[in-house]
């Protein structure tokens, strides 16, 4: 037995749209693969986002968005994250995103970014492969 | 120990990590427990309670922000099940607490059932007294609403809130056995639904059936949580219970009777784990099961040769 770790995922909508349903989607898809999930619901700002996360001390956080403003949101969470002093935190992103955007937002420090069609497991085999590197 | 200062000193991320030590079993979490415990004790733990769905987010948000407005600081911690078959779990209490999300007054946690051996109560006192030793004035302690948990970990609460809300039917059934004799205050939550009067109506008279408590039968509120309504007099009457038990002399029981369930509830987690953590090195443990699922051993014997070899 010894230490039991969990880990723990941050579901979060940043911004204006109301869509939550691929927020649900991921988020009961985590569950089932055993993750804890920490669900803050719609409507949410960047600094709720890295608050709620610093508190409970996620592994990772994946940003929901489909009203366009990703450009905006996304980066901004991570640069709120380093702001506070965490670069433990794995972000990765999805929703309806040109596949322009994704390398810019990689390297805004977005791990990764899923786009519509994309299989659940993909996302959580993306997030075991990459808390596992996370040092404690 | 540097995160020991800095829970102290209220470091938001120090509080957030050592509370993952302790639902991890980390050793380093008890280390850190050991010295904070002495710094435990200053902050008021209000346990609520009450069936899925009767309001007790909604209910902890609201009273949140009228402590805040009192000038208090809260800390929060919010009790969600574990998924008994894949382990995961939702844990959603903050969808309902955002208003606080930016407040450096108010700290929450959200946690998981998970299969606490020893019992969800340990881990949330351990998380709770991360609260308090980090200053929190108020500390909301919301449980997830079914079972006999519940009972559990109220009882390591200085005051405890049972939410009820008109129109289940059942709902006296629900709070006959245990948590009838555990609420310090009764809370009757959607007292603008119909019927909210015969609910209260209720809960007066399976109160006066029962024996004449000696701290008092606890008071009932009625409140509509997203209104704000009846929650400045709920917070008042909060304050006034505790006064009252106080005054009363109710608090030093109490007190001990929470060291008493604690050190009990520690005491067995520790062993059963040390005991089943040797009983897994040498292999034993799956084939005692085995014989006994095989009607080769029966479990009364088992237990007693396990025990017997830890020389108990």
């Amino acid at each position: 037995m010894g230490e039991e770790r969990k880990t723990r995922v941050l579901v979060a909508k940043p911004g204006l749209d109301g869509h939550d349903r691929g927020a649900k989607v991921i988020a009961r898809a985590f569950r089932d693969a055993g993750f804890e999930v920490i669900y803050t619901g719609l409507r949410q700002t960047p600094e709720m986002i890295v608050s709620a996360a610093i508190q409970e001390d996620v592994d990772a956080i994946g940003l929901s968005c489909l009203s366009g403003a990703h450009m905006y949101l996304f980066p901004h969470v991570v640069k709120l994250l380093r702001e506070r002093g965490v670069d433990d935190v794995l972000v990765f992103g999805g929703g309806t995103i040109p596949d322009d955007d994704i390398p810019k937002l990689k390297e805004a420090g977005i791990t990764e970014v899923f786009t519509p069609g994309t299989p659940t497991s993909v996302a959580i085999d993306f997030v075991r492969n990459h808390v596992g590197r996370r040092k404690r | 120990m540097e995160i020991v200062e800095r829970v102290r000193q209220g470091d938001v991320r120090a509080m957030a990590r050592l509370m993952s030590l302790i639902e991890n079993y980390s050793p380093d979490a008890t280390l850190a427990l050991k010295q904070l415990y002495p710094f435990t004790g200053q902050g008021l733990i209000v346990g609520i309670t009450g069936p899925p769905g009767c309001g007790k987010s909604t209910l902890t948000d609201q009273l949140t922000q009228e402590f805040r407005r009192g000038g208090k600081t809260v800390g929060i911690v919010a009790v969600d099940p574990t998924s008994p078959f894949t382990g995961g779990a939702i844990l959603a209490d903050r969808i309902r607490m955002q208003q606080h999300s930016l407040d450096a007054g108010v700290f929450i946690r959200s946690m998981a059932t998970r299969g606490h051996l020893g019992g969800l109560a340990k881990a949330t006192y351990d998380v709770v007294n991360v609260l308090d030793a980090a200053g929190k004035e108020i500390i909301l302690v919301e449980t997830v609403g079914v079972g006999q948990d519940e009972v559990e970990v109220v009882k390591t609460a200085h005051l405890s809130i049972v939410v009820s809300v008109p129109g289940l039917g059942d709902d006296i059934q629900a709070i006959k056995a245990g948590v009838l004799e555990i609420a310090d205050i009764f809370v009757v939550n959607k007292a603008d639904r119909e019927g909210a009067n015969k609910t209260v109506t209720e809960l007066q008279a399976m109160l006066a059936l029962g024996p004449e408590r000696s701290e008092g039968n606890p008071p009932i509120f009625e409140t509509v949580a997203p209104q704000g309504q009846g929650i400045a007099e709920l917070a008042q009457g909060i304050l006034a219970r505790q006064a009252h038990l106080d005054r009363e002399g109710f608090r030093q029981t109490r007190q001990r009777e929470r060291s008493r369930a604690l050190f009990l509830e520690l005491f067995q987690e520790r062993v059963t784990r040390r005991l089943l953590e040797q009983a897994i090195a040498n292999g034993s443990l799956e084939e005692t099961i085995e014989r006994i699922a095989d009607r080769d051993l029966d479990p009364y014997s088992a237990v007693e040769e396990l025990l017997g070899k830890a020389g108990l």
